[in-house]
């Protein structure tokens, strides 16, 4: 439509919301197809997350060439920023969903099992546990020598180092973002750069906690209501931090660009929002999945 | 000042026209018609398996369909209204009248609002296409209880995708919702003068940003323990299928708030207009609407009285529900004093409103019978439950929906509706609904169980009345898509004001409202 200066932009009629709502459409077909064997379920999801990702680069690419072209004024980057503070509530409510689950199995559920000797007798619950017919706990980081038995991740090896480095790039983000304000582009670059660093070295060291989970502690999604809420809550918390970290790659693909000013940089403010949301449901993590 | 206006805009824009404008616009009129008429079409959508289910329930025995088809019809009827009738018709008026009632040129976020509501088409593809395949659409009931669910084939997946998908679309919408109503309202237009509608639409939004990830996850769980081995609902493995009834009422019963907080905003709109008297109480309105929201998420397991929960529970369970009385029986109260001696007239939207009044309490009524604990254990899962909450979603969100679209339609077309057709509409609908509904009150006192296609030899007059009564009440809902049509294609032209002096900048426009409006903010008193 037809623009003002400084007034608040509406932009015009736009194709990238379809494109997206077609490969959100053919991807979670495809996967349920993929889940009933279908032969074509594979490819469709391949091809709607294609689709998808097409999306996400021209709708964000729009934005950000809308951006960087002057047409938002103040106001709009007052919606923008209401908007992603929003849209972090309602992920912390998702993570809330499955925290509370892991606080009523604990909680509730689990010691009523035990208490009824009805179902299972024998059963006696405690904390971690695979339920009746799953298999036996043993203690934390040690190796199983049989099917039966499970063990699980210690709080103070592997985990203690991940949250360290969280936290660290948590610090290494607001540096990052104070340079920004101080139009110190060089420091800004190299300590973004770093922040994307310790994002992906605490994918790397979390992928190998779950190899090691898997290959030598029997601990994997199947292992009763314990295996279920370890691996969704860090699971989804790591599917996060994947997409925080990539939110950063970019970011810093365009402060090399030469993006933003100390006055303009909705897009990093977003990113480092959402950067310290995942640490801080690492934090919940660590502490209720981990410590406890 | 209105063609003026007009031809500004006609040299400026260079707009796609046909269905690629309905799919790319960003305009919130736009968008606001598309969320109404994909409401209406999926309110037919699912009122044509209510008459499925009606048709089953009118003889005792089973003669139309089988068990299964009917528990299908079941479940998918109350998933359609509820997430593809009343929701997004919701946002459907939120988006036509949220910028204009505030003073905004439009929605804060309009590309992101395109993408709500083209996501919905989607989501319904997903749900429906459900029953084509083996073992047909879901058939657990819209609650989608573990371990039901656990079971069913791969119609269940396809329910959970577009579950998944409606509940990006509507925390999406809701997020536009919030940062219009936060960031571009007119200068004055502070918060506590903002339109009654306005303020449902900020605490609904707020309620739907807070619950549809939590809807999500567990759905999220529900896949996992079909295909990926886990065992959140599984007692063998440590789990308890309890758990997915907390998690699904916890986003469950702020949802049936999601679904009448927007309603009672309409039903304040059109009775001061008619009453010819400001909204009574405007401030204890605001406030208890936000008390209704916060008690929302405290009250969830008065759905599971008869689940074996703790004594405790059940008790607290009990009083918290209670206390949802008082918000709202102020809202009722303001409703009646605010017609309390106003010069009233009974056009078409205020004898929905009325109608609303009236029956909306009958169900609220009925609702603090099903909160009490003791007395719970012996109307849940009977038919006294569907009465209840068909009172409180059809004759409540329903009726003030459709009230909603007479009140407005005018200044949206252009053209005044037809009053005649309009009223007959609403007794039509109102004298039916009450047939249909009213004996299933004393069919669930008397026992009879829901979700069951046959019954007891001694339920069969008045599910006799109830089938007729339904029967009546689809056909005349297609007397409403007969009036808007008529309406959108001529008439009587409409005023700007529409009706007597109304309040709202709503009816300082010219109708119809031109395509962009308050580009420059107007000016609030």
């Amino acid at each position: 439509m037809s623009h003002a200066p400084g007034s608040y932009y509406l932009p015009n009629p736009s194709a990238w919301p379809i494109v997206g709502s077609i490969g959100l459409f053919t991807l979670l077909l495809g996967f349920v197809l993929f889940l009933h064997d279908g032969g074509t379920g594979p490819w469709l999801m391949v091809f709607g997350a294609a689709v998808t990702v097409f999306m996400l680069f021209g709708w964000f690419g729009t934005v950000a060439r809308e951006s960087e072209s002057g047409l938002y004024n103040t106001e709009v980057g007052v919606s923008y920023r209401i908007s992603m503070m929003w849209f972090i509530f309602s992920e912390v409510m998702f993570f809330g969903g499955f925290f509370g689950a892991l606080l009523y199995i604990r909680q509730l559920s689990v010691p009523w099992l035990a208490d009824t000797d009805l179902l299972w007798p024998g059963f006696t619950g405690g904390w971690p546990t695979a339920g009746p017919e799953g298999a036996v706990p043993i203690g934390p980081d040690t190796p199983i020598s049989n099917p039966g038995q499970f063990s699980t991740i210690g709080a103070w090896g592997l985990p203690f180092w991940n949250t360290l480095i969280l936290l660290t790039s948590s610090v290494t983000c607001t540096i990052a973002h104070h340079a920004l304000k101080e139009d110190k582009r060089m420091k800004l670059i190299i300590w973004l750069a770093i922040t994307v660093a310790l994002g992906f070295i605490f994918l790397v060291l979390q992928g190998a906690e779950y190899m090691h989970a898997y290959q030598d502690l029997g601990l994997t999604l199947g292992t009763g209501v314990y295996g279920s809420t370890f691996f969704m809550l860090t699971g989804f918390h790591g599917a996060h931090v994947t997409i925080g970290a990539i939110v950063l790659l970019v970011i810093l693909v365009r402060v090399l660009r030469g993006h933003f000013t100390p006055e303009n940089h909705f897009a990093f403010e977003a990113g480092a929002w959402y950067w310290h949301f995942v640490d801080t449901v690492w934090v919940g993590l660590f502490i209720f999945v981990y410590i406890l | 000042m209105a063609t003026v206006a007009d031809d500004h805009h006609d040299h400026h824009d260079h707009h796609p026209t046909g269905l690629i404008r309905w799919i790319t616009t960003t305009n919130h009129k736009d968008i606001g018609t598309l969320y109404l008429l994909f409401s209406f079409a999926m309110f037919l959508v699912g009122g044509a398996m209510a008459m499925v289910i009606r048709a089953e329930l009118f003889q005792p025995g089973l003669q139309i369909v089988d068990p299964h088809f009917f528990n299908q019809m079941t479940t998918v009827h109350a998933l359609v209204m509820v997430f593809g009738a009343v929701m997004p018709g919701m946002v459907g008026f939120a988006n036509w009248m949220i910028p204009i009632m505030i003073g905004a040129p439009d929605m804060a976020l309009p590309r992101l609002n395109n993408w709500s509501f083209w996501i919905l088409p989607f989501a319904a593809t997903l749900l429906l296409s459900s029953f084509l395949t083996a073992g047909g659409g879901p058939a657990a009931g819209w609650t989608l209880y573990a371990p039901l669910t656990i079971q069913g084939g791969m119609g269940v997946d396809l329910t959970i995708f577009a579950v998944h998908m409606l509940g990006i679309s509507s925390v999406l919408g809701a997020i536009n919702v919030i940062v219009t109503i936060f960031n571009m309202r007119a200068p004055g237009m502070d918060f506590m003068k903002m339109p009654l509608f306005v303020w449902t639409w900020l605490i609904t939004a707020f309620l739907l940003i807070a619950v549809m990830p939590v809807f999500a996850g567990a759905v999220t769980m529900l896949l996992t323990d079909r295909h990926f081995g886990t065992a959140f609902f599984n007692p063998a493995g440590g789990g308890d299928p309890v758990l997915f009834q907390h998690i699904f009422w916890f986003f469950g019963h702020p949802e049936v708030y999601i679904m009448i907080l927007p309603a009672f905003g309409i039903i304040s709109a059109i009775i001061p207009t008619f009453s010819r008297k400001p909204l009574f109480g405007y401030t204890s309105m605001v406030l208890a609407v936000a008390g209704i929201a916060f008690l929302s998420f405290i009250v969830w397991a008065h759905h599971m009285f008869t689940v074996g929960m703790p004594l405790i529970g059940e008790v607290y369970f009990m009083y918290a529900t209670m206390l949802i009385a008082v918000p709202t029986g102020v809202k009722v109260f303001n409703w009646v004093a605010t017609m309390w001696r106003g010069s009233l007239t009974f056009e078409t939207p205020m004898l929905f409103a009325i109608g609303v009044v009236v029956l909306f309490t009958i169900g609220g009524l009925s609702g603090l019978m099903l909160g009490i604990t003791p007395a719970d254990f012996q109307y849940h899962d009977t038919y006294f439950v569907v009465a209840h909450f068909h009172y409180v979603l059809f004759s409540g969100s329903v009726m003030a929906m459709m009230g909603g679209v007479y009140y407005w339609l005018p200044k949206w077309t252009g053209h005044m509706y037809d009053e005649k057709l309009g009223k007959l509409h609403f007794w039509l609908t109102t004298i039916f609904f009450n047939i249909t509904f009213f004996p299933q009150h004393f069919l669930g006192l008397a026992g009879m169980p829901r979700r069951i296609p046959d019954y007891a030899l001694q339920f069969t007059e008045f599910n006799v009345i109830s089938s007729l009564g339904a029967f009546g009440l689809g056909v005349s809902q297609l007397l409403m898509a007969y009036i808007v049509y008529k309406c959108v294609k001529g008439g009587e032209k409409a005023t700007d004001e529409v009706w007597d002096n109304p309040e709202g900048l709503e009816w300082t426009l010219p109708s119809p409202a031109p395509y962009h409006t308050f580009e420059t903010p107007p000016v609030i008193k």
